[in-house]
């Protein structure tokens, strides 16, 4: 009896090796970055967590730059950045690799007559050439522009784009896409700029040249006000396992649903 | 059986000791953090562009790093919310210590002790959806985000610590005193402001003081509502203090821009140990007096 029940046991144990096999790894994605990317990091690590039981996912919002910094002192596997890597940053040794892009939305409160603005008018309104709603076919009312703080990187990926770097005459600059989409909520003489994904009914994004925005105007290009959203990688450490599976996963055409599901547009 | 005693009394001391020197070991360790990191960018920037400059643009091509703006919004809005907020509080201490019934009294403290608990995050969340709007709608201004708004919000901030610290002061004043004030004939109203204020000035200046510190300090509330634009100060204008310029920029900085941030948390620090100094000053008066 004594023998059977120990033969019993042996059995059980190897068939739990075995198990331990087919659970082919464990172990720990950590993700730091742009806050902007919460919603697309989010979809991707919770699908990831459910296709691998014992790997843990987490997703530390920090901003792009904290981000960049934390892959460089190895604080964490992959950093998110809502811009491209700079010169400085790929030479300190980092590879960027672009996940999905990303819409910027120009935004103005529900009750402002003006829907339809062209890169180079938002661009005279941001630096101040235009300063009353009248002078582009709303109201007469001052023009209150609202933006991110120096270094985000919406701010980043706004200026760049409309050729304002440096001289926008912000009003209010605040330090959430949030913020930005509540104050704007809240002046119906405001002006303001967010990610396409994080837009919602309080506000009403207005068309870019004749285009709006959307999945398919960001991904054919057609609306110009958008931005790579970056994978950043040690560009000479191998990642861990776990890691190394999940940017595959992430950059894999089988990820393009859930990104596109999160409000951005998937690159592959 | 005496000396095991004297061993426990001992061992007990030690672990005290050792816990106070944590509390120690952290301030010492902040200042030399805060010297050794604040100091690199002053000495790139110099120290009359830094403190003097007056256009804050740290991720320009040319990049400058003026704080004046910081430090005069800082000030002024400090010195706004004590404008608004000691009156109010001072006349709260001494109607709750001196004149007010029991039951208004006990409702009226746990009411203060509530706004005391309220976290500043709550406080910028109000203004930012109630005060910037309503300032905007009253003054006809075209955005409410500004130095009035902070001011605001700030001087209620301050409103518990400056009333708790006056009714203290105001309790402690000897029965003595005022009894033999209304023993001579003036009114109990007169007593409370020409004997009891007088006995207790010490700590309600110690109340203002401590005020002053915590406006001074104070990053979250008033980062929503003040709109952060690192303007010259002006009371219609968005402006940004001390605090928020440190923590509106901190999470995407990078380089000097870093660096100078240190800097600017390393002149807040110093603002603040001058006014601890000056609170040790009124308390230690308090105490000879």
């Amino acid at each position: 009896m004594k023998k059977f029940v120990s033969l019993m046991l042996a059995a059980v144990l190897a068939l739990s090796v075995m198990a331990g096999c087919s659970q082919k790894m464990s172990g720990n994605v950590a993700t730091d970055g742009s806050t902007s990317m919460e919603k697309v990091i989010g979809a991707l690590g919770e699908a990831f967590e459910a296709q691998n039981k014992n790997v843990t996912f987490t997703y530390n919002p920090t901003g792009s730059g904290s981000g960049i910094q934390a892959v460089l002192e190895g604080r964490c596997d992959i950093g998110l950045s809502s811009r491209d890597l700079k010169a400085e940053e790929s030479a300190q040794g980092l590879t960027g690799t672009v996940l999905a892009y990303d819409g910027i939305a120009v935004i103005v409160n529900p009750d402002n007559p003006v829907s339809e603005l062209d890169v180079d008018t938002i661009a005279r309104i941001y630096t101040g050439e235009i300063t009353n709603w009248k002078d582009v076919g709303g109201l007469d009312a001052e023009i209150v522009l609202i933006g991110r703080e120096a270094g985000s990187g919406t701010r980043d990926g706004f200026e760049s784009i409309t050729g304002t770097a440096d001289n926008c005459q912000y009003r209010q600059e605040l330090t959430s896409t949030g913020d930005v989409i509540t104050t704007v909520s809240q002046n119906p003489d405001a002006i303001g700029y967010a990610s396409l994904a994080s837009v919602k009914d309080t506000v009403r994004a207005v068309t870019v040249g004749g285009v709006a925005p959307t999945e398919d105007t960001v991904k054919n290009g057609s609306y110009v006000i958008q931005r790579p959203f970056v994978l950043v990688t040690k560009t000479d450490t191998p990642l861990s396992e776990p890691a190394q599976k999940f940017f595959d996963f992430a950059i894999s055409p089988d990820a393009a649903e859930l990104i596109s599901n999160a409000g951005a547009v998937a690159a592959n | 059986m005496r000396s095991r005693k004297q061993l426990a009394e001992t061992a007990i001391h030690g672990i005290f000791l050792m816990l106070g020197l944590v509390t120690v070991g952290c301030v010492l360790l902040i200042t030399v953090y805060l010297v050794a990191s604040g100091i690199p960018a002053i000495r790139q920037i110099g120290l009359a562009p830094f403190l003097l400059g007056d256009t804050w643009e740290s991720t320009a091509a040319q990049p400058s790093y003026g704080i004046l703006p910081f430090i005069l919004t800082s000030v002024y809005g400090t010195a706004g919310a004590i404008l608004f907020g000691v009156p109010v509080g001072f006349f709260a201490a001494v109607y709750l210590a001196k004149l007010a019934p029991p039951k208004v009294k006990a409702v009226a403290e746990a009411a203060v002790s509530l706004l005391a608990g309220v976290p500043s995050v709550v406080y910028g969340l109000v203004g930012m959806l109630v005060l910037v709007p309503g300032i905007r709608a009253l003054f006809h201004v075209p955005d409410g985000a500004s130095l009035l708004a902070a001011i605001i919000v700030l001087a209620i901030m301050i409103l518990p610590s400056i009333i708790k610290v006056s009714i203290t002061a105001l309790e402690a004043v000897p029965q003595e005193y005022e009894d033999a004030s209304l023993a001579l004939g003036a009114t109990p109203v007169e007593t409370y402001f020409r004997v009891s204020v007088p006995a207790a000035r010490s700590g309600i200046a110690a109340a203002v003081v401590l005020g002053v510190g915590r406006a001074i300090g104070e990053a979250m509330a008033v980062m929503m509502v003040s709109g952060n634009a690192a303007n010259m100060p002006s009371l219609f204008e968005s402006v940004r203090f001390l605090t928020t310029a440190v923590s509106s920029e901190m999470s995407y900085s990078s380089g000097l821009q870093r660096q100078a941030l240190f800097s600017i948390a390393l002149v807040l620090f110093l603002f603040i140990m001058l006014i601890n100094a000056v609170l040790n000053f009124f308390l230690k008066r308090g105490k000879e007096g």
